[in-house]
């Protein structure tokens, strides 16, 4: 067999598709042959292999860390229709795990990326690029696959994808049509430590069920930052939130940005002096940097375990070759090696997957600012910037929005009014629509007195 | 000759900013060295500059670049590993392009060391790639001193005569060996380390060291300066917790013939003794004192007794603590000067570690009160460094082969020391000393991870006898389930082992012919990768010491054999 000169440089001209002896002996075995831990409903099929090649649809969420190791996890085990979205481009500190990508690729879309390497590297792998975000796409899009596998950063994210495919799920007659769900896999790490979950949406907790695993970042409070620092971290964000502002160093409205070194150069100085003054040690460059971009620490290992871990799942769901995780794993390598495997439950109430109306209990007094506080607070709604309308006098009324300048200013002045003043009503629906849910969500306002 | 070329790269990585050819020029060398800061930004935030030079100063041997060969190496070439070797003598299958990221079908026909080295070098230019086209059992027969210059050897796949030569090979020679497989859906690790130090454990959860049951005198002092009671209200909210605490408990013991609230109602007694000491405005209602609510907070955890762990007195009180000599290493003079410094200067306690947690203070009292503590540590940190000079001038050696920065980064780390010992392989696979309690006790359970262990062993016994692995091809499977039953058997009845291995486990392994599915290689590959880490960077704790990993439950068990 004569063997064709492997391109090393990236070239989206003549793929070779071609298989070749013995290519996919290490995944036959798990769909050709019976075994006594399968999955009821598996049957071992020569037939099974095609699918995986020609028809199951696979989407990967993130070209990073995990998204990097997903893809190449997945193309070696038999999926060659495969998207992936990331809205990122290439940063030079993503280089120590991201492994599709190299310096020269720097500034270049991630998923562009990711996907030329992956495509040359396996011959016959298809993967899609898509340098958007998670919203630039509708229903229309995601109902095309068969799996989502997240290698998410956020969990905004999370939770908007997460919405996505509770809104393509079919009720008939109150009875959930299982063809009308795509199974979520969701991965995430952070250090030394990841988790692994697979959301089958409907039937198993979703993200929103178990939000109080992901506790509200801790920002510090404004008095220490203003007047009693006591840590280098204080002193940053002090120059972050409070000096930048009024200095205004680089220009009037310039935002701070924490990949430009000379920004960072700037805060770091400013921090220095802030300290000096409270006699406070150990402001660095490198902790200047990780307060202002958050910037939490990575390690290739971490996310090749979890990766693995999603990857194995969405063959085993694809194959139906084994039963799958049921339904979240924790991994922790600080002392040893640590895993623990759990079944988290619904939420009977779960704003996002439940078909239980959401209820909101207030004084017709009470003012409609303290609507907007528990919709952001509350640890199982944990809204960010929501919105609020309702119909009232059959017109479909804003009563507060913030995320548009002209519509937030407009109606703030209904913040501090009464939710009887605002005309409503006992048993009204206010629609709430929010970043966390690409669909609005229904409460039903109840009032105490 | 490769031995050269090996430690001729070795030794040009030594130097951090040097480039693979041509002039080093300041200019570039400052260039390069921000880059490397800026690519390897994420890794240092968690083992630091010298944990990353102790990584770029390490060269790790691999034998067989099958899967999950490549993908350990991967994740010890993407954060700059200094160099590392490939040892295979296999030519490239195509069942091995297949599941494997660093060989092309274009690779197929070459040595598969070569082939991968290839690959792998170009993940990261920073690191130094070599291979070498032998056979362990060449090695071993031909140069076994080949293996003694590596940092860590990792073994993927090999026959168990093989893996048991290599072992008492590196065994003598004192060079870590880790040992990984993917064997279908199943991972396995074993370290094998004879004796591993660990100054820097970076636990999880540790408990604060504040010395609030047995204040030292500056401490005390310290703690005496505050009037609570006729101080300003401001004053008063921002005094930090540790002070508050401190002086209620001088209330406490006062009234408790010097005893510290043990039991769940006398710590309940004490957090409203606390209580009653918030401020209260003209109408009797108590102030917003959040310094007060931090107090009550932390009385189940800061009353904990000032105590040395068991796990660090069993150091202290080791043989290599005892017996100084010559060519004992740092840390057991570390240890030893820390027994000495205990016994004395600490008064049966550790060095203080210095550090306090933020707490609800405004700026002077909190840093007036840290410093406190930073001053303490400082002072203990230098009475066990002349423990230490005089244990060195003891052997005859210069009081400086230990440093300041070692000795205060020991002294702060004192209460987090930990010491992993593996059995050697020899020990694990005879019949005398295998480990038949922790076998036998894990399989009460016939599902426990153990079972899984136990196939692997009866596959190599397998192996041995058949010259392959059970199942690999379809009309082999029947006919193996019952021959692979034989060797459970009868490596149960040689050791010793009266446990039930079901019949479902040795069907499944027959159905895996062998095979290195890519996730579960990539899986072990990260696991792996992480443990080599530990290993090179004296940083986090290795497992002790077999991992099995099972990708059909999704669970994984540590056993100690």
């Amino acid at each position: 067999m004569a063997d064709v000169e492997e391109p090393m440089a990236v070239d989206s001209g003549c793929r070779d598709t071609g298989d070749w002896e013995g290519r996919w002996n290490h995944v036959k075995k798990f769909l050709e042959r019976a075994g006594p831990f399968t999955h009821p409903d598996f049957e071992p099929s020569t037939e099974s292999l095609q699918f995986l090649l020609d028809t199951c649809k696979v989407l990967v969420i993130g070209a990073g860390g995990l998204g990097c190791e997903l893809l190449k996890n997945l193309a070696l085990s038999g999926f060659r229709q495969i998207h992936v979205i990331d809205m990122d481009t290439i940063d030079v500190s993503n280089l120590n795990r991201q492994f599709l990508f190299r310096p020269k690729d720097v500034g270049r879309p991630k998923a562009d990326v990711a996907a030329e390497f992956v495509n040359n590297r396996i011959p016959g792998c298809n993967v899609v690029p898509h340098f958007k975000k998670i919203q630039d796409f509708d229903e229309s899009f995601y109902r095309q696959f068969h799996i989502i596998v997240c290698g998410l950063d956020s969990i905004i994210a999370r939770r908007w994808i997460n919405g996505m495919l509770m809104s393509l799920l079919s009720y008939e007659d109150g009875v959930l049509d299982p063809s009308s769900i795509i199974p979520l896999l969701d991965g995430g790490t952070e250090g030394f430590k990841g988790n692994a979950r697979v959301i089958l949406p409907g039937m198993t907790a979703c993200i929103d069920c178990t939000l109080e695993l992901y506790p509200p970042q801790i920002n510090f409070p404004m008095c220490t930052i203003a007047s009693m620092p006591r840590l280098p971290e204080h002193c940053i964000e002090y120059v972050r939130i409070l000096q930048w502002p009024k200095e205004n160093p680089f220009g009037e409205g310039v935002v701070l940005d924490g990949d430009d070194p000379e920004h960072i150069q700037w805060v770091f100085q400013k921090s220095l002096e802030r300290a000096a003054e409270f006699k406070i040690t150990g402001v660095t460059y490198r902790l200047t940097q990780g307060v202002v971009k958050r910037i939490i620490p990575a390690v290739a290992s971490t996310n090749a375990v979890i990766a693995a871990t999603c990857a194995t799942e969405v063959f085993k769901i694809a194959s139906s070759a084994y039963i799958p995780l049921n339904n979240y794993l924790v991994f922790n390598d600080v002392d040893g090696l640590y895993t623990y495997t759990f079944e988290a439950e619904r939420k009977e109430n779960c704003s996002a997957c439940s078909q239980v109306p959401q209820k909101l209990q207030f004084s017709s007094s009470a003012k409609l600012q303290e609507v907007l506080d528990y919709l952001t607070e509350n640890a199982s709604l944990q809204m960010k910037t929501p919105a609020i309308t309702a119909t009232v006098d059959g017109k479909n009324k804003t009563l507060y929005l913030q995320t548009v300048a002209s519509i937030e200013e407009r109606t703030r002045p209904n913040l501090s009014r009464t939710l009887k003043e605002l005309g409503l009503a006992e048993g009204q629906e206010l629609a709430v629509a929010d970043v966390t849910t690409p669909q609005t969500v229904l409460f039903k306002l109840n009032f105490t007195s | 000759m490769f031995r050269e070329s090996a430690r001729a790269l070795c030794k040009r990585k030594r130097k951090r900013n040097e480039f693979k050819s041509g002039s080093v020029d300041m200019a570039s060398v400052d260039k390069g060295k921000a880059t490397k800061e800026q690519k390897y930004d994420r890794q240092l935030r968690l083992w630091g500059d010298h944990g990353q030079d102790a990584l770029e100063n390490a060269h790790v041997c691999l034998i067989n670049a099958s899967a999950t060969g490549t993908e350990i190496l991967k994740n010890l070439v993407l954060p700059g590993i200094g160099a590392f070797t490939i040892v295979d003598e296999n030519k490239v299958r195509g069942e091995d392009v297949g599941n494997n990221f660093f060989l092309t079908k274009s690779s197929i026909g070459r040595n598969r060391a070569q082939a991968a080295t290839e690959l792998l070098q170009e993940l990261n230019s920073d690191v130094s790639g070599n291979f070498v086209e032998e056979s362990p059992d060449q090695l071993l027969d031909n140069d076994p001193d080949f293996f003694h210059r590596f940092s860590l050897v990792i073994a993927v796949h090999l026959p168990e005569s093989t893996l048991l030569r290599l072992a008492a090979f590196v065994w003598g020679a004192g060079v870590p060996l880790l040992v990984c497989r993917t064997y279908g859906l199943i991972g396995y690790m074993r370290l094998v380390v004879k004796e591993h130090t660990v100054v820097e454990s970076h636990p999880d959860n540790a408990l604060e060291d504040l010395r609030l049951d047995h204040p030292f005198p500056e401490l005390k002092k310290h703690i005496q300066s505050y009037d609570l009671e006729n101080m300003e209200k401001r004053d008063h909210s921002h005094t930090p917790w540790i002070i508050v605490m401190a002086k209620y408990l001088e209330k406490w013991r006062s009234e408790h013939n010097k005893q510290m609230p043990k039991s769940y109602k006398e710590k309940e007694a004490f957090r409203e003794l606390i209580r009653q000491g918030i401020r209260k405005n003209e109408n009797g209602v108590p102030e917003d004192e959040e310094n007060f609510d931090e107090a009550i907070k932390n009385v189940n955890t800061a009353l904990n007794p000032t105590k040395i762990s068991s796990g660090v007195e069993e150091l202290l009180q080791d043989e290599n603590s005892k017996n100084i000599k010559a060519q004992t290493s740092s840390f057991w003079l570390l240890v030893r000067a820390l027994k000495e410094f205990v016994e004395k200067e600490g008064q049966g306690s550790l060095p203080v570690r210095g550090t306090i947690p933020d707490m609800i203070a405004d700026s002077d009292k909190f840093i007036k009160l840290q410093n406190v503590y930073r001053e303490k540590a400082k002072e203990d940190a230098t009475a066990v460094s002349n423990h230490i000079s005089a244990l060195l001038q003891s052997v005859g050696r210069l009081p400086e082969s230990v440093s300041e920065q070692e000795i205060r980064l020991f002294c702060k780390s004192s209460a987090f020391l930990r010491v992993v010992r593996c059995r050697s392989l020899a020990e694990e696979y005879s019949t005398e000393t295998i480990n038949k309690d922790e076998i036998s006790s894990c399989m009460d359970n016939p599902d426990s991870e153990m079972v899984l262990y136990l196939m692997l062993r009866a596959v190599d016994k397998f192996y041995q006898q058949h010259g392959r692995y059970p199942g690999v091809y379809n009309y082999q499977v029947e006919e193996d389930i019952g021959k692979l039953k034989s060797c459970v058997n009868s490596f149960l009845q040689e050791n010793g082992l009266a446990v039930n291995v079901k019949h479902d486990y040795i069907h499944e392994f027959c159905r895996y012919g062998a095979v290195e599915p890519h996730p579960v290689a990539s899986f072990v590959g990260g696991s792996a990768a992480q443990e080599a880490i530990k290993i090179i960077t004296h940083q986090f704790v290795p497992f002790n010491n077999t991992f099995i990993y099972n990708a059909m439950a999704q669970t994984s068990a540590t056993f100690q054999l």
